[in-house]
């Protein structure tokens, strides 16, 4: 078992390994910090800033991403004050400028009180929370997707946007955008995702479609079994 | 081939050899060959200059010395005349032959390329006499002048690298940290963050190699003293870091510095080459078994990979996006290693220290702030320039005294301290001591050393908008409040500067700086408000007037202001009617000219020609 410290989060006592985020403990302890771009699956990022929080150390109190900051002995976390709501205010304006019908926006906004965004709104979708392109390149390990452009150009983009030579069609993009903006279809045995069609493997014994065939080949790589071993039976019939 | 210097004992022996090569007595002209001055033609200057001497057969009567920036930009081309040190300014090619016939051999003085001081009309002939080098104290920028930047023959005569002999063989590395500790050097690249502490924690830190950077990603609009020192001393910059990596107990260090600076880039690329064939660089430096190596890694141009965690990105190959630093650098910097990253003219402090003690050097500046700083004065502003100054010197007297004051007579309104992300300090405020601390109380910060003066006919609304564009345009995009919120307070800045603005937009900004400053990444997005909120906090005047009565006072924003000709003053000499693109400026020759408003494009130019002002802004 790894080392402890004792923080409090909301005057609560908790327990936390060293080395672990603030949000970590806190969702341990079942305490609720607003995120949309932090996810346990994957490495601390902390560029959606909707996590925010107040921590005292001595003195001195500051606001951290809670999704970066590591706990520490005798640490102090507000989850619930004024200039925290004010920065959680201000990002979810923000975002609703770039995305203003989403309903996980949407569901922030009332739980913090804001009733739609001032801004000038242009229509984006993607609220460039990078969960996608972290997924692909932490949790699937092909780095298919990338960020393209700078500031306020920036976007998720496929190299040269052109058709993804690394995909894998695996949908985990798709799966995990936490506002829906990545289009993902199937039809006829095919997979359509980043503008490209992956044609999809049949299951040798029911006949019913397993998966892209790039994606069982990743697959089959991996775990060094054949495509063949692999499509002799499916999820359905086995 | 140059034998290795294998103790300091060898290192004093060189830097004697290297004296007696230059004869003191014997006449030298000292160009400024610095990226302004060479953009100014100076280097045609010199060609014939050389060209001349070949002629005459002068070669063994006199030195030519193609220094860096000497710092009054506005002047050139120029040149300093030894042993006089006659200063000239506004060279041209034809004053070529007269400067040699007449200064260096006769040594008479030619009046009309003498500096005139504006106040008292009278002629300067020494370069210490001139206004805008007297005021300073130029101990870092003032070798500039004194060597060839390509030549280590150069800096080692003026005893370049003893600092670095007293460092390894007279003082233990914890004692050149204490030293740097006592001196109070804080670092110069915009956080003030004292030098010595930074090494005290890298070099206590766990981890091995430990790395040691020179940021030389000076980005600001209108700053450019890293540049030039870099360009002008590099070896003093890289001695500062040879003793830096000493103290901390380094063998590997980066200079990240911006491809845009060719120049600097070049010179500090020859002097690595000579420090190491000297032995002043690389294996078992000055024969003492210390180690220490630099390379040289050129940034793309991203104003973000100033920032600390950006530029390790930058250097390790991955794109310029700053991380947080709830783990310093100095515990986890470049490659997850112990890495101390100090600014150009932070190493370049170091040799002072170590060679005049922290004692002198703390004698120097205010209660928090040493030492000197080098400010680049752009702007509105007669004497444009690179000043050097004491901790502690007011802004009035950088402005007035050593800068010359506002040009035609016109009233200072705000300087901008700090580059884009610090913030304008009002006429009020002129007579505050210069450092670190009283800058951030106005709500602006010393930065890199940026001071851009600001007139009556800057509008303080366009000022913040002009900012906050760059800040928008340099945003790596990261994280949403720096990306999105500058974006959109620009948009309500934009909307202002055209009369649609509402009272209630200034809060709306007042608010989302604070909120941004709180929220952001890094320092970029925590200090792009600034400008937005510094002019807020002493021009609230001017966005109300934008707002309530639909106008601008400085008559900058085109929406808000229409050009006319005042009857009375015309003389209808005709001059904007030809300036004018659009002919919208129009009227019979020595009779009153009017403007079309219909076609009036708000450009400007009739204002700008018009010798009578008869041409009004309102």
């Amino acid at each position: 078992m790894s080392e402890m410290v004792t923080l409090k989060i909301d005057g609560r006592q908790i327990q936390a390994p060293v080395g672990s985020t603030v949000i970590e403990a806190a969702r341990d302890a079942n305490i609720y910090i607003p995120n949309l771009c932090s996810n346990p699956e994957l490495e601390p990022y902390g560029a959606c800033r909707m996590c925010m929080v107040e921590i005292r150390h001595g003195k001195r109190t500051r606001l951290v991403a809670a999704c970066i900051y590591e706990v520490s002995e005798g640490l102090e976390v507000k989850t619930d004050t004024e200039r925290v709501n004010n920065v959680r205010r201000l990002v979810i304006e923000l975002m609703l400028s770039r995305n203003p019908k989403h309903p996980t926006l949407l569901e922030l906004a009332r739980r913090h009180g804001v009733e739609g965004t001032r801004f000038e709104v242009d229509v984006r979708g993607c609220i460039l929370c990078g969960q996608c392109v972290r997924t692909c390149r932490e949790v699937v390990g092909v780095s298919a997707i990338g960020f393209e452009g700078r500031g306020t150009t920036r976007r998720v983009a496929t190299p040269f946007n052109e058709s993804p030579a690394e995909c894998i069609a695996c949908g985990s993009c798709a799966y995990i955008c936490p506002v829906d903006v990545i289009p993902l279809k199937e039809k006829d045995g095919v997979r359509t995702i980043w503008k490209t069609d992956f044609p999809m493997l049949k299951c040798q014994s029911c006949g019913r479609t397993i998966a892209p065939q790039r994606q069982l080949e990743h697959f089959a790589k991996i775990t060094d079994q054949s495509l063949d071993d692999l499509t002799k039976s499916c999820v359905h019939c086995r | 081939m140059i034998k290795k210097i294998k103790s300091p004992a060898d290192l004093e022996k060189l830097q004697e050899v290297a004296k007696r090569r230059i004869d003191p007595e014997k006449p030298c002209i000292a160009f400024c060959t610095g990226t302004g001055c060479l953009a100014y033609g100076t280097q045609k200057l010199v060609d014939l200059f050389k060209q001349e001497i070949e002629k005459r057969h002068l070669g063994d009567s006199l030195y030519v010395r193609n220094t860096g920036c000497h710092g009054f930009c506005e002047r050139g081309p120029m040149a300093v005349i030894y042993p006089q040190k006659i200063f000239y300014q506004h060279i041209k090619p034809e004053d070529v032959s007269e400067i040699i016939e007449k200064t260096v051999l006769a040594g008479d003085v030619i009046d009309r390329l003498l500096y005139e001081d504006p106040v008292t009309k009278t002629k300067i002939v020494k370069e210490d006499d001139v206004p805008f080098y007297k005021k300073q104290m130029r101990l870092v920028f003032g070798m500039n002048g004194l060597i060839e930047p390509t030549s280590i023959d150069d800096y080692l005569a003026i005893g370049g690298y003893s600092a670095l002999a007293k460092a390894l063989s007279r003082m233990k590395p914890q004692q050149v940290v204490d030293e740097v500790i006592a001196a109070n050097l804080r670092g110069r690249g915009g956080g003030g963050f004292p030098a010595g502490w930074k090494w005290d924690a890298t070099r206590k830190a766990q981890g091995d190699p430990k790395y040691v950077i020179c940021n030389a990603d000076e980005g600001d609009p209108g700053a450019y003293m890293d540049r030039s020192l870099l360009e002008g001393n590099p070896h003093c910059v890289l001695e500062g870091m040879v003793i830096g990596a000493y103290a901390i107990g380094s063998s590997h260090g980066y200079i990240y510095v911006r491809n845009e600076y060719p120049l600097a880039v070049k010179n500090i690329t020859l002097a690595i080459e000579k420090a190491r064939e000297f032995g002043l660089l690389g294996e078992n430096i000055l024969g003492t078994g210390f180690s220490f190596d630099v390379l040289i890694n050129r940034g793309g141009g991203a104003f973000v990979c100033g920032e600390s965690s950006a530029l390790f990105a930058s250097i390790e190959g991955r794109s310029g996006e700053p991380r947080a630093k709830y783990v310093h650098a100095t515990d986890r910097g470049l490659y997850n290693k112990p890495t101390n990253l100090n600014n150009v003219e932070t190493w370049a402090n170091v040799p002072l220290i170590i060679n005049n003690g922290a004692a002198w050097y703390a004698g120097i500046g205010t209660a928090k702030s040493k030492g000197t700083k080098i400010f680049s004065l752009v702007g509105k502003i007669n004497n444009t320039g690179l000043v050097e100054v004491p901790m502690g010197i007011t802004l009035r007297e950088i402005i007035y005294e050593i800068g010359g004051g506002i040009p035609k007579g016109r009233k200072f309104k705000a300087v901008q301290t700090g580059g884009p992300s610090g913030g304008c300090i009002p006429e009020e405020h002129l007579d505050i001591p210069v450092d670190f601390d009283a800058l951030t109380e106005l709500g602006s910060m010393m930065g890199s050393g940026g001071m851009i003066v600001m007139d009556e006919r800057n509008c303080m609304v366009d000022v913040a908008k002009y900012f906050l564009s760059f800040l928008e345009g340099e945003s790596c995009g990261k994280c949403t409040p720096c990306r999105e919120g500058v974006l959109q307070m620009r948009k309500i800045l934009d909307r202002i500067c055209e009369g649609n603005g509402t009272l209630a937009d200034i809060d709306t900004l007042e608010w989302m700086g604070q909120a941004i400053a709180d929220g952001s990444l890094c320092a970029l997005g925590g200090s792009a408000p600034n400008p937005v909120l510094t002019t807020i906090r002493y021009f609230r005047d001017e966005y109300e007037a934008h707002i309530k009565e639909k106008r601008c006072p400085a008559g900058v924003c085109k929406a808000l202001i229409t050009y006319s000709i005042d009857p009375e003053t015309c003389t209808g000499c005709h001059v904007c009617a030809r300036i004018c693109p659009t002919q919208a400026a129009t009227g019979e020759k020595k009779a009153v000219h009017t403007i079309n408003q219909e076609t009036c494009i708000k450009c400007g130019a009739c204002y700008e020609s018009c010798k009578f002002d008869a041409v009004t802004v309102a």
